[in-house]
């Protein structure tokens, strides 16, 4: 890379005009404007209140995975993980892809009617998911202890990548090709009005034709900022990684009645995480407890009694931004010309591939997909859509 | 050049990487963990932190504006046996009431 030639600003005046302001420099902002300057779009300007990586991106455990319960995120899973398998020599980035499978277990005969009916769509969607009894899941990770397990799904296309070198990809290319990038830069008002949108931030206001918010769990304060607003909220996802092992975990494992999941990161790492209650006060909280560890290490050494003796690294945490039903909001919402690209739980990062070639076809005039009419705003006053049951953690 | 210096061992971090960071106008802790994934290794930046902040101070920056980043529970590479001994402080989920 050739040193100052395309650099992120972090101070000095912004002003001016431009067509496309997206709000929140995270993976699906950085994605959409990547995949804008792919398509030619000029003028796209990107407000980041903290650094690149700041937020849920910077924090998530890496997995991608095709094992959905609506049709909608199988298809749109299939093309981001297409994508990913290219990227790091598009993006010219190492994003440690691997693709070791996802193996869910289910415990009772509940999970597993589920778990079937979910194998089924994604077959008919050519995903190559399949059941699988518990010794032909030991098979796959010989040092499970299965008690209690019923049943598992295991897709071998699915994976792992470290989420951080896409931000820097991502952010890279979309500044090789003439986006603009303010770190630093929180938007603290928008006006709208006959000339386009005002965006305010205390380093300038930059006036716009479009804006997209795609800030995550910041999201509800920036829609409310145009009057609009949206039911998603923030809730603290805990997570933690281990000393580096020797690779020998293939898949990512989950279950489902806990929603435990870990998996071996291609730095050797154990990630993993589960469900743990929080007061979803509407507050983004990131601070780590005791609670969750404890909570944590009780399953997994239940699951893998072999990483008793595996220590602990790191602990942090990260906000899912979740939407009632589990799907993300997308689309026009509000004033003409306000997007939004948020509300995608804990599955944004797997998604931004995907959602940035959709978001750059819709805003180019390229092509509108179904997902921007399907998981439009104004579904939850007019009839939701029905609940993604594979949100995990 | 062939040489090649470690700056943070854990990681395997170099100094042409951590340079190349400040040079791009990454030149914040923070920033420069997540760009090159220094002192996320067993040390937790034990080792290396202080040698990242003196080398963004080399380049020009202001080391009394500069913060550390967020320290990561636990202090010390610890055992998740020895987490999963410790007495819980509220019922976790899925414990009957």
């Amino acid at each position: 890379m050739k040193p100052g030639a395309l650099s992120a600003s972090t101070r000095g005046a912004i002003s001016g005009e431009t067509d496309i302001v997206i709000i929140g420099g995270g993976v699906m902002g950085l994605s959409i404007a990547y995949q804008l300057a792919r398509r030619g779009q000029k003028n796209v300007v990107v407000l980041e209140r903290g650094t690149l990586a700041d937020g849920a991106s910077g924090r998530n455990g890496g997995g991608v995975r095709m094992q959905w319960s609506s049709e909608s995120n199988v298809r749109l899973m299939q093309r981001s993980i297409e994508l990913c398998s290219g990227l790091a020599q598009e993006l010219g980035f190492n994003i440690w892809f691997r693709q070791g499978g996802y193996l869910f277990l289910g415990k009772s005969k509940a999970e597993r009617r589920v778990m079937e009916k979910n194998v089924e769509l994604q077959n008919r969607c050519g995903v190559p998911t399949r059941m699988l009894a518990p010794s032909e899941a030991r098979d796959l990770v010989p040092q499970l202890s299965l008690q209690g397990v019923l049943c598992a799904a295991y897709n071998p296309k699915d994976g792992v990548l470290f989420p951080w070198p896409f931000l820097w990809g991502y952010a890279t290319q979309a500044l090789r090709r003439g986006v603009e990038i303010h770190l630093s830069t929180p938007v603290t008002a928008i006006e709208h009005g006959s000339r386009g949108y005002l965006v305010s931030t205390p380093r300038g206001a930059i006036r716009a034709q479009r804006v997209i918010n795609a800030a995550g769990a910041w999201s509800p304060s920036i829609a409310r900022m145009v009057g609009v607003e949206v039911p998603n909220r923030p809730h603290r996802h805990e997570i933690l990684s281990t000393e580096p092992l020797k690779p020998f975990l293939g898949p990512m494992v989950s279950l489902i009645s806990s929603g435990l999941y870990f998996s071996q990161s291609m730095r050797g790492e154990i990630v993993t995480g589960i469900s743990y209650p929080d007061d979803d006060d509407g507050g983004v909280h990131l601070g780590s407890r005791l609670g969750f560890l404890g909570h944590l290490s009780r399953e997994i050494i239940a699951v893998m009694p072999q990483l008793a003796d595996v220590k602990v690294l790191r602990q942090w945490a990260g906000p899912y931004d979740v939407s009632p039903d589990g799907h993300p909001i997308v689309g026009e919402a509000g004033p003409p010309g306000f997007y939004l690209a948020c509300g995608f739980v804990g599955y944004g990062f797997m998604m931004a591939p995907v959602m940035g070639e959709l978001y750059a076809d819709l805003l180019t005039g390229k092509a509108r997909h179904e997902v921007f009419d399907r998981c439009r705003l104004g579904r939850f006053a007019d009839g939701a859509l029905a609940l993604e049951e594979m949100i995990i953690g | 050049m062939s040489r090649r210096v470690i700056v943070c061992r854990c990681e395997d971090v170099t100094l042409d990487e951590i340079q190349s960071g400040i040079e791009l106008g990454y030149n914040t802790i923070d920033e420069l963990k997540r760009l090159t994934g220094f002192g996320t290794g067993p040390c937790q930046g034990k080792e290396c932190q202080s040698h990242v902040a003196h080398l963004v101070e080399a380049a020009g920056g202001d080391l009394s504006t500069l913060r550390p980043f967020t320290a990561r529970p636990p202090f010390h590479p610890t055992p998740l046996r020895f987490f999963a001994g410790v007495p819980k402080l509220a019922p976790d989920p899925g414990d009957d009431e």
